[in-house]
């Protein structure tokens, strides 16, 4: 099958400043491709080239066999920006009617998009009353219109609590089993772990690193840190047998490499009574950034 | 076509629920009833009729209120859509920018057309129930509603390009404004105190009249007063209008609210959200 989306060789300067450089990419149908960096690292302005709101200076994109910002590309193509707040004047149903018909669909199609991202509730009303998060689920009811073929998603999570985050994946799901593919940028590492197929690591324009996480984490193998609290008076015979471990706010920090932990787990379990409780701690996405931003690209 | 219908049925709701609508219509409802009920002092020594009088009264107020009202409710058209961040999503729908402008432009010059026309039919009762000899006047005051409208057109599509230019509404406030300063007050009193220091030489009488023509708040003021005759009801610039001939004021009323759509279509081409 053909990749919805196909970016080659992209670069992206304004002025001086090189935002995007050499940057390739592939989004198979289905596909769900998580697109991680910190701000400035050009995840922004790789969407608004994809969807042709600002032009390349070099490189090739392709959507659906169509260029961007074509009609036909447009029109394969939902966008939900980073930060999108609707006008406050108007309720959540006919804002996204209006979207509805900008896409050729009928207006009535609205409530039933709304239901789809719980806001049926709150349709009446305006959304200069909804919160952050009721916007941003506006937004998502709007990517949602006419079955797209790719999904672009500026930070879709952002204002979203634990339990609506939750809801919003199974949404991409849904999505991607029909052949939706899907490209979302995020700066958090465990929501997009398991409900992605790809991560894309920027770094200041330049794709440094692509893989599953379990792969980049395999990669990368940067050191576990286990987190161990001792019961009361037995802080210091734990220290003793534990080389290397350094006392924080009544906690004693340890880390070992990837190979080593079940070793280091088998030596805590050993201490038995003495450990009142204990955490592992994997490599955070910052230390998964710093490592594969800071040239140690495999 | 359902798109830009979408688009201004849109940009008239949300134009109802910030009160522009009510604010235009009360507007040119209470300026136009206190200029007929006040226009009843003067008839009696010009010979003409109420409502004649009451439309040069009206053509005065029309210059300076049409683009304020016009510049008010399309300054934040673009801008306003670019701060909410609505406007990249905007453009990522299958939409043509051209589209987005008349959509908007539909809606905007309907609320300015229905002000007009509230305004103007309640000066025509009002002049009609007093004087019946006030039926002559209605075509000047029909002229009138339609120039005025132009009128909008013309500062509407200044303000999208304004709003395009500055891409925040607070700029695109201030721009407009200073447009409204610029072209209806300072540039009527820059003009006569050229013509003053000129002192009848080349100045008064080749490039006054141009410079009337090419102001579009001038040239509308100025075929207003040159078509109903009411030269005398009226002062300053406006004196002016008995020595240009009425097509050249016609063409720029005309031609003013093209020119200003393709100035913002321009504008709006350029804006990268």
């Amino acid at each position: 099958m053909t990749s919805t989306l196909t970016i080659s060789d992209l670069t992206k300067r304004f002025g001086e400043v090189a935002a995007l450089t050499g940057v390739s990419l592939t989004v198979a149908p289905g596909e769900r491709v998580a697109l991680l960096g910190h701000n400035g690292a050009g995840k922004s302005t790789l969407m608004k080239i994809i969807l042709g709101l600002i032009p390349a200076t070099g490189g090739k994109v392709t959507i659906c066999d169509a260029a961007p910002g074509s009609t036909a590309a447009r029109r394969a193509v939902a966008y939900l920006p980073e930060n999108v707040a609707f006008h406050p004047a108007l309720t959540g149903e006919e804002q996204v009617r209006h979207y509805l018909s900008l896409r050729g669909e009928r207006p009535r199609l609205a409530m039933g998009l709304l239901e789809v991202v719980g806001l049926a509730h709150a349709a009446r009303r305006r959304i200069g009353t909804y919160s952050k998060g009721m916007r941003q689920r506006v937004g998502l009811a709007q990517a949602l219109i006419g079955h797209p073929r790719l999904l672009v998603l500026d930070e879709p999570t952002s204002g979203l609590d634990p339990v609506s985050r939750r809801e919003f994946y199974v949404l991409l799901d849904d999505l991607a089993a029909q052949g939706a593919s899907i490209l979302l940028s995020s700066h958090a590492l465990t929501e997009v772990e398991a409900r992605t197929d790809r991560i894309v690591i920027l770094s200041k324009g330049r794709v440094v690193a692509e893989g599953s996480l379990a792969d980049l984490r395999r990669r990368a193998d940067l050191p576990v840190t286990l987190h161990v609290t001792a019961r009361n008076g037995y802080a210091t015979d734990i220290a003793q047998s534990l080389p290397g471990a350094i006392m924080v706010d009544g906690a004693l920090h340890l880390t070992c490499m990837q190979a080593d932990k079940l070793q280091t787990l088998g030596r805590i379990t050993d201490l038995g009574d003495k450990v009142a409780d204990l955490d592992v701690l994997p490599p955070s996405l910052e230390d998964l950034y710093s490592h594969f931003s800071q040239g140690n690209a495999p | 076509m359902k798109r830009i219908l979408s688009t201004a049925s849109t940009e008239f709701r949300i134009a109802l629920r910030n009160r522009w609508v009510t604010i235009a219509l009360v507007l040119m409802a209470v300026f136009s009833l206190v200029l007929s009920l006040a226009g009843s002092a003067p008839t009696g020594g010009l010979g003409v009729d109420r409502l004649s009088v009451t439309v040069a009264s009206l053509t005065s107020l029309s210059v300076y209120l049409i683009p304020l009202l016009a510049l008010l409710i399309s300054f934040d058209a673009i801008a306003g859509e670019a701060e909410r961040g609505t406007l990249s999503l905007l453009l990522a729908y299958p939409i043509a920018r051209e589209e987005v402008l008349i959509g908007k432009l539909a809606a905007h010059l309907a609320i300015l057309a229905l002000a007009v026309l509230l305004g103007h039919g309640l000066a025509a009762g009002v002049a009609i129930w007093s004087d019946q000899s006030a039926v002559e006047g209605l075509p000047a005051l029909w002229r009138l509603s339609w120039s005025s409208i132009l009128l909008g057109a013309t500062f509407l599509g200044a303000g999208y390009a304004l709003s395009s230019l500055s891409r925040r509404p607070s700029g695109a406030a201030g721009l407009a404004i200073g447009l409204w300063l610029g072209l209806v007050v300072l540039y009527d009193i820059a003009l006569l105190a050229a013509i003053v220091a000129d002192n009848g030489g080349w100045f008064t009488t080749e490039a006054f009249p141009v410079a009337l023509i090419v102001n579009p708040a001038d040239a509308f003021r100025l075929f207003n007063l040159t078509a109903s005759g009411a030269t005398a009801a009226a002062a300053g610039v406006g004196g002016a209008a008995d020595a240009i001939p009425l097509w050249h004021s016609l063409s720029s009323i005309l031609v003013w609210p093209v020119a200003a759509l393709a100035l913002a279509a321009a504008a709006f081409r350029k804006v990268t959200p």
